[in-house]
């Protein structure tokens, strides 16, 4: 193995926890975040992977435009997912 | 032995569909919604990835057999601008839902409520 494939190897899991990070994270900016992160990844994989015209568009959409858009949404909505109190009573989880 | 392009895009895909059909909230919904479309992007980009072969553009010493499919370039291109417009266009209907009934819950959105 040389160092390339330590270099994609790397990667690939760097995405693959940015993306778990991204649906578990209860604050749904750093899921936005997480989701940016992922986009990033990608895009260096597309580059690794000798689409450097897909790379440019996924780091400008992906990342960039996709994130700010998810961000105005957050703005005019809330940012927490709403969550069950510590002891939850009868009609909570109605 | 499977390549770690194969294995990172399908495990994109499979997070993606997780968070769409566990979780809760709208917006990580649109969250899984959009990282299920970029691990199909990264799929469609690794099925036409040749080892050893550079990128095809045409310069001086890379000629047409030296260089990598690219239809499925030309093919990823189009699904990222279809994705991102899908994305805004879910996320205004989500926004509209919030000030319809005043929370962002799959469960608690009913019609005649609000």
């Amino acid at each position: 193995m040389n160092c390339f494939a330590c270099v994609e190897y790397i990667i690939v899991a760097l995405m693959l926890l940015s993306a778990i990070l991204a649906v578990e994270w209860r604050d749904l900016l750093a899921a936005v975040v997480g989701m940016a992160a992922v986009s990033l990844f990608a895009s260096l994989l597309f580059f690794m992977l000798q689409a450097p015209d897909v790379a440019m568009t996924e780091a400008a959409i992906g990342a960039a435009l996709s994130g700010a858009v998810f961000i105005f949404a957050i703005k005019r909505t809330r940012r927490f997912e709403t969550e069950e109190e510590e002891k939850p009573g009868w009609w909570v989880r109605w | 032995m499977i390549s770690v392009y194969y294995f990172g895009a399908i495990s994109l895909i499979l997070i993606g569909l997780y968070a769409v059909l566990v979780k809760k909230n709208l917006l990580k919904i649109l969250v899984g919604l959009s990282i299920m479309e970029t691990g199909v992007n990264l799929l469609l980009i690794s099925i036409g990835y040749v080892s050893g072969r550079s990128a095809p553009i045409l310069s001086e010493g890379i000629g047409p057999n030296q260089a990598v499919d690219p239809i499925p370039q030309a093919l990823v291109l189009t699904a990222i601008v279809i994705g991102v417009a899908t994305t805004a266009m879910a996320l205004s209907a989500a926004i509209i839902l919030y000030e319809k009934y005043g929370t962002l819950n799959v469960d608690e959105i009913r019609r005649l409520r609000g």
